[in-house]
């Protein structure tokens, strides 16, 4: 196997050990990055100088006996919305175009003291609100796998960073379907843990009850790795977990005999033939590793993109009020403060932002606030009930990522409730504060990749890795076979289409 | 009151107001109609009978979380104003707050 095609788990063995030097490794990025970047466009700050430093540091401390942790050399792409201190950190806007924040995230920190290198800062929806990344003020990441195409979103730089090989992995933050949806139409691996799993500290708040950060990689192995290091209690989080989480490395080593799968089979239509076909694969693959495929009911799934879209935007309404030109970011002059706030808001928030905004303040707005919001919260606990009884009859549910492959750009940008479409099979978790991940399964229209989601209840992540793992070992059993009478796929670098993506498990 | 009630223009100029974002009357129009279109799909949930049902805040219930009441380093000032658009004696620096607009 060549370097180019090393997981994080490998890179991080290697590095500790000595017979591979993260400095190399971080060379075999960013020269992706030099050849690829200005077609795919996945960065808005690309860290290179930084980066062979902090590469260089770590080569230093194994050649002098000590261990720089569990991802050691490891390059990763963050979400340009996590918090790194005296780093440009602009959430794709321009109302923060230029800030440094005085402080970093948490998983900035934790990475760092786990060895991780960081490679660059991704663009993204602006403020996390998009599943295209075409409402980024800095211009539209295009996926990897095809330049004509949509890298999903909120997350797409962080996906197509991960997709093209820019970074070993990287973080992004999912609010609705931000990390899981990017993930299956870039044809890698993205997780959201249960809400509370990962410390929000630091991370530019979208939709507080509902945000999560979790990582995106080329295997499930990975992002235990990376869930290991960032998971875990944060007292700067106040909504984080106290207890400590179980290791994921070490669930995914059980098998899935006995595991009961759930099909929700009053799942709302809407899966493209080519996904459902691949999500019927799925079930076949667990069913053949010795799992139970159960049917179970979710009837208020269908419900969660109107629960959703009340409940985000105001959360949105409210904390994005914070962006008023005094502390921090931009600000247009005017005569009083609130000219001042006004008119900097219209200037620097993008046409969605300012949508959702409206949106969740008049559903906010005395006389509306309990025919839409206080709704919506009634609809939401529905949901969770929903869901737990079919985790009495489940230990996890399989579900398809996202409705179709990736789209052409432009495709959606005119229907704001088309685009909000996109995430109807994963806002449903979010709302429940589930753990959810989406695995590449095999290729759908046009040779794109398609995602499978599992689901889990809370704090359900061991079982949902174990589910997760064996999908992918049924792919590349199926991908090996394929692969013994054809010749090795090129290694462009595009590690969606090898191995993993090319799979003909039908 | 039904979700499904129509948004008007009036209510959304009402709403940028609120929201402290200066609308061209154009995007109130734009806006109108986007947010009206919305809401008539999330009408679906008038469907439901919400009667009996808690509403849910939050997805892992915690009370009272305090930490140890110990002393810890805060931001350091000069690096957070030197992140404001303007700044002096070590404080904001923001226009007038009692103006033309009421």
């Amino acid at each position: 196997m060549s370097e180019a095609t090393l997981t994080a788990v490998e890179i991080s063995a290697g590095v500790r050990s000595g017979s591979l030097k993260a400095a190399d490794i971080l060379e075999q990025h960013l020269d992706r990055i030099t050849a690829r970047e200005g077609e795919v466009h996945a960065f808005n700050l690309v860290l290179a100088d930084e980066a062979r430093a902090a590469a260089a540091a770590i080569d230093d401390l194994v050649a002098a006996g000590n261990d720089p942790g569990p991802l050691a050399g490891v390059p990763i792409a963050l979400k340009d919305n996590m918090c790194t201190r005296g780093v440009p950190t602009t959430c794709s806007s321009k109302i923060l175009d230029g800030w440094k924040p005085p402080y970093n995230a948490t998983v900035v920190d934790r990475l760092g003291a786990a060895g991780a290198i960081t490679v660059g800062k991704t663009n993204l929806d602006e403020f996390a609100m998009g599943s295209s990344t075409e409402n980024s003020a800095f211009g539209p990441t295009r996926n990897p796998l095809d330049l004509t195409r949509v890298p999903g979103g909120s997350s797409g730089g962080s996906a197509a960073a991960v997709a093209a090989g820019f970074a070993s992995v990287s973080l992004g933050s999912d609010t609705g379907g931000s990390i899981r949806q990017p993930a299956a139409l870039c044809g890698v691996v993205g997780v959201k843990p249960t809400y509370g799993y990962v410390s929000r500290y630091g991370l530019v708040a979208f939709a507080s009850s509902l945000d999560q950060i979790g990582p995106f990689t080329t295997t499930v192995e990975d992002s235990a790795l990376l869930l290991d290091v960032i998971g875990g209690h944060d007292p700067m989080d106040s909504t984080s977990i106290p207890d400590a989480h179980p290791s994921l490395v070490d669930a995914i080593a059980q098998g899935v005999e006995g595991l009961r799968v759930g099909r929700i089979t009053d799942l709302p239509d809407g899966a493209d033939p080519d996904v459902a076909e691949r999500l019927e694969a799925a079930f076949d693959a667990l069913r053949a590793a010795g799992a139970t495929i159960v049917d179970v009911q979710v009837p208020a799934f269908g419900y969660g993109l109107t629960a959703y879209y009340l409940i985000a935007p105001s959360e949105a309404s409210s904390n994005l009020a914070r962006y008023d030109g005094v502390r921090y970011g931009l600000r247009v002059d005017a005569p009083d403060t609130n000219a001042m706030y006004g008119a900097t808001r219209a200037a620097g928030f993008g046409e969605e932002v300012q949508r959702r905004i409206m949106l969740g303040t008049y559903a906010l707005s005395a006389g509306y606030y309990d025919a839409y919001y206080g709704k919506a919260l009634k609809v939401r606990r529905l949901i969770a009930d929903d869901f737990d009884r079919a985790y009495t009859k489940a230990d996890v549910l399989l579900t398809p990522t996202a409705p179709t492959v990736a789209f052409p750009f432009g495709s959606k940008t005119d229907n704001p409730l088309a685009m909000y479409l996109c995430d109807v099979y994963t806002i449903p978790t979010n709302l429940a504060g589930h753990p959810g991940m989406s695995v590449p399964y095999g290729t759908g229209a046009d040779g794109l990749p398609v995602g499978v989601q599992v689901l889990a209840g809370t704090l359900g992540e061991p079982t949902m890795f174990r589910a997760a793992a064996a999908l992918e070992r049924s792919m590349s059993e199926a991908s090996a076979v394929g692969r013994a009478s054809a010749s090795e796929p090129d290694d462009d670098g595009v590690r969606g289409r090898s191995p993993r993506g090319e799979g003909s498990l039908s | 009151m039904g979700v499904s009630a129509r948004i008007t223009a009036a209510d959304v100029a009402k709403v940028a107001k609120l929201a402290r974002l200066d609308l061209a009357p154009e995007a109130i129009e734009r806006t109108t109609a986007q947010l009206a279109g919305m809401l008539e799909h999330f009408a679906d949930i008038d469907a439901l009978d919400l009667g009996a049902v808690e509403p849910m805040t939050q997805p892992y219930p915690l009370q009272n979380v305090f930490r140890e009441d110990i002393v810890l380093t805060g931001l350091d000032r000069e690096e957070v104003l030197a992140a404001a658009p303007a700044a002096e004696d070590g404080r904001f620096r923001v226009p007038p707050i009692l103006g033309l607009d009421g």
